[in-house]
């Protein structure tokens, strides 16, 4: 099952190369409505008492210790979904558009979908940065070849290319980071040599190599965010991406960063982690401020979404490295809800983009006019991107700043800055764009059916989990709780005392010593 | 003093004597014919004879598999590694010969002289690949390098190829000489020629005590450095490779290195391995240099030989890695990455040939743009051959890299493995570019209409509209590039390949 889910999406985009041309957007999505099924299937079998399901595991090249080992739990299953449902957004809107050499643009849609859900659902390190190195190429062309070259700034070619760069600074030195760390828990525990995240976190290989593979693997997910002094690359790359990829983009691979945090680091390098906390917690804190500070300077749509993706990704961070059950809970909520929100937001940006002709916020306006359908979707997704109380995104920053208050008061005070000042960046973006005076060149014209058809369902999601969010919190729990356990547990703790690196602060927020600061 | 004349195996030398039947009548047969022998003829019997030579070798090679044998006295050892590596040269010596059908240097070079010299190189590599003596080392080396030299220089009516020659010929030179120079130290201070007792007669006394040695193992080492392009010695790479008719360059881009890494292999780790400690150091300091400069040169050139020239140099730095750890690991992760190179390099290849005969662009980064929409049968064999070199998942550059940092880590040298990293994401920003050209709208740069440029004068190079579309171009990339994807998917075979070239070793 897990197998058909992870390579659907590519069948179907190499059987798509032999079909007319016309036809290879349908048949994408046909593609991508099967992996959502089959996803939707497995998240029905999902037995949220049992630890790690639907897995395989086989030998891949047992000459370098790697094994093809894939399974759900409820740290990925969400995000499993969550991939799935916007990819089949993502390319049924696509497909209703013309496309330049569709059988490509097609066939990179569904290889990056595979590639996605393989980083979320690889069980093997290696695997992991297989795939979380894949998915690099099909966006590579994908917003090279079919993204928009600017007039007064970098090719959509050398846009992508500068993203590629960053990403990969990020995930080559993973790679090393990933063999380094089975390398030393094999020499250490004596054994063959072996990849298996389960197996890996069991022993936690000594303080002193976890401090710099720590920091290999989080350079690599801070990157992919993105988050603050790291995300170089995302004005220009967001500026040239096609707005159908980049709604995917913005909504999926960014929480693979996010959720390599929970599913590698907190698990495989506990004692880094605590030691390391509030070093991430600057950059998350830095992250919201800056990025919310961004969002509502900016005049470029596609940027007022790129920074405040690259705030609420703060949010995401701060929620795991408060290294609480609470926090980390919240914090997959949020990876969800922040998916839902930013992908039709992206979608919305090319509808307003399409009758506009511009990307401008100061070159639109009054667009509500005659489109009460297109403007009330729009409503509803900027309530959520600003966590009003009664979306699930209010409850997904609630767990987050609930569990910051209790492991550290002092961020959690920072943090709270940002949600007043993700409202002030929605709203402006609603009302420049759906109300004020209208420019007379652009027409105000209702969503179409077919958009419509991409669009609702994914408010729809939003909505039902604005209702429902326990669907998520009751699923996801004890698989943080592991997560979470092991940066709490007597070895992570025993290993910095070891290493005279105590915490520096105890339960109660009080400097205890002076040793780590 | 009774002398004993070895003996001689004769199946086991079976293929050294095959491939010197072969280049004789390579030469010979040709010349029966009319014409002496420069007539089409002659060329297409050539071909399939050279073909046929290597089949044959490969046979026999393969029949002596996981079947070790010493021969000539222990001058040769006839080993895993030594089958692997030839067959690395053999299989990149049958892509030459495909590549080399219509090109024009081997047509002026007469019919059977450029398949002999070409088949003779091939003898070389072979010999050298097995070669356990200081002697047998050096003529191999020497049987490798002296028919490129030639064959470098036999695109006649080209400056930039007889230039590429003569460069080459005297940087080669050089480095035979020290490397000769440096195996007379060698056998002064161990008294042995041969590498089993070179590290008996240097075992006791240990490396740094003892002047001679240390002065001839440099030696040496600088030698094989140059044939390697291994930085500092790796200058004439880039003007050699650009000037050289370019299917002799992608024999010397994977066979030479492959050859001279063996004998690298061999001698560091039979020869000196009692001294690992001491020489490790050193090379992994050459290796991590090498990437760097590598990767750094080939950025911003706009001749896509220069460009794998000079990635080239990178890869080699990659490969060296696989030699400071002075594991079985090590070498099996070497022999692994030069047969991957194998593939991703002769791809890459083909497709410049067929774009140099097919535009008026040459070898200049140009010949691709718009490839993608053009001749998606060669943009993709190119793509994947770019990607794979930048050590992209899915192929088999990241098996290859993924091989190298785990036997790295494993042997103490992280550091380099960062290197490693480091080298492959200053790769993209090239590798990348040419991706871009073949399938992204040109930017900046105007296409300007102007042909000349490196090496493509009209006359000397007849274009041929329909050469992205022949057989004999377009089959040898598809297959290069089938061949990166399927080992970069199911790398098990290739694996186990190479696992038996490092137990021969240790």
């Amino acid at each position: 099952m897990i197998n058909s889910l992870l390579w659907t999406p590519l069948a179907f985009g190499l059987l798509g190369l032999f079909l007319p041309k016309r036809y290879s957007g349908w048949w994408a999505t046909l593609g991508a409505a099967v992996t959502l099924g089959i996803a939707i299937a497995l998240l029905a079998g999902f037995d949220s008492g049992a630890g790690l399901q639907d897995t395989v595991d086989v030998s891949w090249i047992p000459g370098l210790g790697v094994d093809y080992s894939l399974g759900l739990d409820g740290l990925n299953v969400f995000l499993v979904v969550l991939t799935a449902l916007l990819w089949l957004g993502g390319t049924a809107f696509a497909a209703f558009r013309e496309q330049e050499r569709p059988h490509l643009f097609f066939l990179m849609m569904l290889l990056a979908e595979t590639a996605t859900l393989g980083a979320f659902v690889a069980q093997d390190l290696l695997l992991f940065v297989l795939f979380f190195d894949l998915m690099l190429i099909p966006f590579y062309f994908l917003f090279g070849a079919w993204g928009t070259d600017r007039e007064d700034g970098p090719t959509a070619a050398a846009a992508t290319l500068k993203m590629l760069v960053y990403t990969l600074v990020g995930s080559l030195l993973m790679l090393v980071g990933a063999i380094a760390t089975a390398i030393i828990a094999s020499q250490d525990g004596g054994h063959h040599l072996t990849f298996s995240i389960a197996e890996l976190a069991k022993h936690p290989i000594a303080a002193g190599s976890q401090r710099w593979i720590f920091w290999f693997f989080a350079a690599a997910f801070l990157v992919k965010m993105p988050a603050f002094l790291l995300h170089g690359w995302m004005p220009d790359a967001y500026r040239a991406a096609p707005l159908p990829v980049l709604a995917i983009f913005s909504g999926v691979l960014a929480k693979v960063g996010a959720y390599g945090f929970l599913r590698v680091v907190l698990p495989l390098f506990p004692s880094a982690t605590v030691q390391f906390q509030e070093v991430v917690l600057v950059i998350a804190l830095a992250s919201i401020l800056y990025g919310s500070v961004m969002a509502f300077t900016q005049t470029n749509v596609r940027l007022v979404g790129g920074y405040s993706s690259v705030a609420q990704l703060g949010f995401i961070t701060a929620g795991i490295f408060a290294l609480r059950a609470d926090g980390a809970d919240g914090a997959v909520l949020q990876m969800v809800n922040h998916g839902l929100v930013v992908a039709p937001l992206f979608i919305i940006v090319a509808l307003l983009a399409e009758r506009s002709g511009s990307e401008d916020l100061r070159e639109m306006g009054g667009m509500a006019m005659r489109a009460p359908v297109l403007a009330a979707l729009f409503l509803i997704v900027t309530l959520a991107t600003l966590a009003m109380p009664g979306s699930a995104n209010f409850i997904g920053e609630f767990y987050i700043l609930n569990g910051l208050f209790q492991a550290k008061i002092v961020y959690a005070f920072i943090a709270i800055s940002g949600v007043a000042m993700s409202a002030y960046y929605a709203l402006r973006l609603y009302q420049r764009t759906m109300h004020n005076r209208r420019p007379d060149t652009i027409p105000s014209r209702e969503i179409g059916l077919r958009d419509g058809l991409v669009l609702a369902p994914l408010v729809l999601c939003i909505v039902g989990l604005a209702l429902y969010p326990q669907l998520i919190l009751h699923r996801t729990d004890p698989a943080v709780q592991r997560s979470v356990a092991a940066t709490k547990g007597p070895p992570a703790q025993a290993q910095l005392a070891a290493t005279g690196l105590k915490p520096t602060y105890n339960v109660a927020n009080r400097p205890v010593g002076g040793e780590g600061r | 003093m009774t002398f004993h004349a070895p003996v001689m195996d004769y199946g086991a030398l079976s293929p050294l004597i095959a491939l010197t039947a072969g280049v004789c009548f390579v030469l010979l047969l040709p010349l029966l014919g009319r014409g002496r022998g420069s007539s089409r003829i002659a060329i297409q019997t050539s071909t399939a004879l050279t073909l046929l030579t290597l089949a044959t070798t490969a046979g026999l090679l393969i029949w002596h598999w996981n079947d070790p044998v010493e021969l000539v006295s222990g001058a040769l050892r006839l080993d895993d590694l030594a089958i692997s590596i030839s067959l690395i040269a053999i299989a990149a010596a049958a892509f030459t010969v495909l590549l080399s059908i219509r090109e024009p240097a081997a047509e002026q070079a007469g019919g059977g002289e450029y398949h002999a010299l070409l088949l003779g190189s091939v003898l070389g590599m072979t010999l050298l690949a097995q070669a356990q003596n200081l002697v047998t080392f050096f003529v191999a080396i020497e049987t490798l390098s002296i028919p490129l030299y030639i064959l470098c220089a036999t695109n006649l009516r080209r400056e930039q190829s007889l230039e590429s020659g003569l460069k080459y010929l005297i940087v080669g030179s050089l480095g035979s000489a020290t490397l000769l120079y440096g195996m007379a130290f060698l056998y002064g201070g161990s008294g042995s020629t041969d590498f089993v007792g070179i590290a008996a007669g240097i075992g006791h006394a240990g490396l740094l005590s003892d002047p001679l040695v240390l002065v001839g193992i440099g030696m040496v080492a600088v030698g094989l450095a140059f044939k390697t392009s291994i930085a500092p010695f790796h200058q004439w790479t880039p003007d050699v490779y650009e000037g050289a008719p370019t299917p002799i360059t992608s024999f010397m881009a994977v066979a030479t290195k492959a050859a001279a890494f063996a004998v690298f292999v061999r001698f560091f780790d039979v020869a000196l391995a009692p001294e690992a400690g001491d020489w490790q150091p050193a090379l992994a300091v050459l290796a991590a240099a090498t990437i760097v400069i590598g990767n750094v040169g080939a950025l911003g050139q706009d001749s896509l030989k220069r460009l794998l020239g000079y990635s080239g140099v990178a890869q080699a730095g990659y490969i060296l890695g696989g030699l400071v750890v002075a594991s079985e690991a090590g070498v099996n992760a070497l022999v692994f990455y030069l047969a991957g190179y194998l593939f991703m390099n002769l791809a890459a290849f083909s497709v410049v040939v067929a774009r140099e005969r097919e535009t008026s662009f040459g070898d200049d980064i140009r010949a691709v743009r718009g490839l993608g929409r053009e001749r998606p049968l060669l943009a993709w064999p190119l793509t994947i051959s770019m990607l794979a070199l930048a050590g992209m998942p899915a192929t088999v550059g990241f098996i290859g890299k993924l091989y190298l940092i785990e036997a790295l880590v494993e042997g103490d040298y992280t550091w380099l493995a960062v290197f490693i990293a480091v080298g492959s994401m200053i790769s993209l920003a090239y590798y990348l570019r040419v991706v871009a050209a073949m399938w992204m709208r040109p930017g900046g740069e105007s296409a300007s209409a102007t042909p000349a440029i490196a090496g493509a004068s009209p006359e000397a190079d007849p274009i041929d509209p329909e050469a992205g579309r022949r057989w004999y171009l377009v089959a040898p990339a598809l297959l290069a590039a089938a061949g990166v994807i399927f080992f970069g998917i199911i790398p098990q075979p290739l694996v186990e390949f190479a696992q038996h070239a490092g137990a021969a070793l240790f």
